[in-house]
């Protein structure tokens, strides 16, 4: 009696070692990207930025399917573009509650390695027309904007990894 | 005094042409348009039309889906809307325009098992050809259009969100729909007859 219940200690000790072996292994990893979460000024930083930066600011979400298929073009064209100010930045769309139980977790496994960060701003309404005013709400949805060169192009659909390369080239060159 | 008057008629015939085209193009109703009447599959298998029925002022049409986590959000709203309005003679017409084979759980058999689920007490659509969602311009779930009779013809009085908080119910400042809904039937202008709010693009058919 006394044996068997030492017995099922020791597994359960065993148990805790393999669980705190996991955990930090798992904030390990984690820590590849941090997901800030912020508020609309945020936003408007990258929106109305006067350097000389193309930003494509990404609209997606953990939930919306065509986004997260769409997500690898955009990394793939960060890396493309590393080392020039080409700037992508990934927007969730996803609910503030959700950040560390679906957003890092999803971050961290696609080891994500575009800006990403979560925008806090329920009231949609406020905000949709800032980004631009052709925007109905949907996502996926990409603003490519660069107000040093005054170039803008808005995209209320999934993008392949063509179409962002041929826009860039197209609509971003250097040599406008 | 004959040439002006062809002119002017030239002219608006062409300024008709215009609009038509550009909205066309862009794809949709603005506030204040006409809508047009459907004939859709309901999910107890009757089709149903608008212009049937006759009882109604007018219609909260929203164009939702199965799958969309921002249209389930609001699944619960929406039943309250109908609840609420029906009665009133705006009773809620649920469209479901995403394609089955991009959405396969946006199926009609899931749709009958959606609306059985969650009891909904108002109609739910099938549009299936998506040409009732590309006529009205909808571009995500949910998407509302409110509809008021006047005559014959039912024009658009509102475009938009349903209300301001589509994550948290009790967070809720702006009910869009029902300030609408509310001036509509005291024979008032809606004060904000346009919002947005972020959803799920519709799932068109790959060819489209």
């Amino acid at each position: 009696m006394k044996n068997s219940a030492f017995m099922s200690l020791r597994r359960i000790l065993c148990l805790c070692f393999v669980m705190v072996g996991f955990l930090l292994t798992g904030s390990a990893v984690a820590q590849t990207q941090k997901v800030p979460m912020v508020k609309l000024p945020h936003l408007q930083k990258y929106l109305n930025s006067t350097s000389d930066t193309t930003y494509i600011i990404n609209f997606w979400a953990t939930w919306c399917k065509p986004c997260i298929e769409e997500l690898p073009n955009f990394e793939a064209l960060q890396k493309q573009y590393a080392g020039q100010p080409v700037q992508v930045v990934l927007v969730s769309m996803d609910f503030a509650k959700d950040l560390e139980k679906k957003v890092v977790p999803f971050v961290t496994r696609h080891k994500l390695q575009s800006r990403v960060f979560l925008l806090d701003e329920p009231d949609q309404n406020a905000w949709i027309d800032l980004v631009d005013p052709s925007w109905s709400g949907a996502i996926p949805a990409t603003l490519f904007v660069n107000n040093a060169r005054k170039q803008r192009l808005f995209v209320e659909k999934p993008i392949t990894l063509a179409q962002l390369q041929d826009y860039m080239t197209s609509k971003f060159s250097k040599t406008p | 005094m004959k040439k002006p008057y062809y002119f002017l008629l030239l002219l608006s015939v062409f300024t008709l042409l215009g609009t038509s085209a550009y909205k066309a193009a862009d794809g949709g109703y603005q506030v204040g348009d006409t809508a047009s009447d459907f004939k859709l599959k309901n999910v107890n298998g009757q089709l149903i039309s608008l212009r049937d029925q006759k009882e109604a002022k007018g219609f909260i049409v929203t164009f939702t889906c199965n799958t969309c986590p921002y249209a389930k959000l609001y699944e619960d709203r929406l039943i309250q809307l109908h609840q609420k309005y029906a009665a009133k003679g705006y009773p809620v017409i649920a469209i479901n325009p995403n394609d089955v084979t991009v959405s396969p759980d946006d199926s009609y058999a899931q749709m009958q098992k959606r609306s059985k689920d969650k009891n909904f007490p108002f109609v739910y659509l099938y549009d299936e050809t998506q040409e009732v969602a590309k006529k009205y311009g909808a571009t995500r779930t949910p998407h509302v259009y409110i509809l008021t009779r006047s005559g014959q013809d039912l024009k658009v009085s509102y475009i938009g969100a349903i209300d301001d908080n589509s994550g948290d119910p009790t967070k809720v400042q702006k009910r869009y729909v029902e300030a609408a809904l509310d001036n509509l039937l005291t024979g008032k202008a809606v004060p904000q007859a346009s919002t947005k709010a972020i959803g799920c693009t519709i799932k068109w058919r790959n060819n489209s």
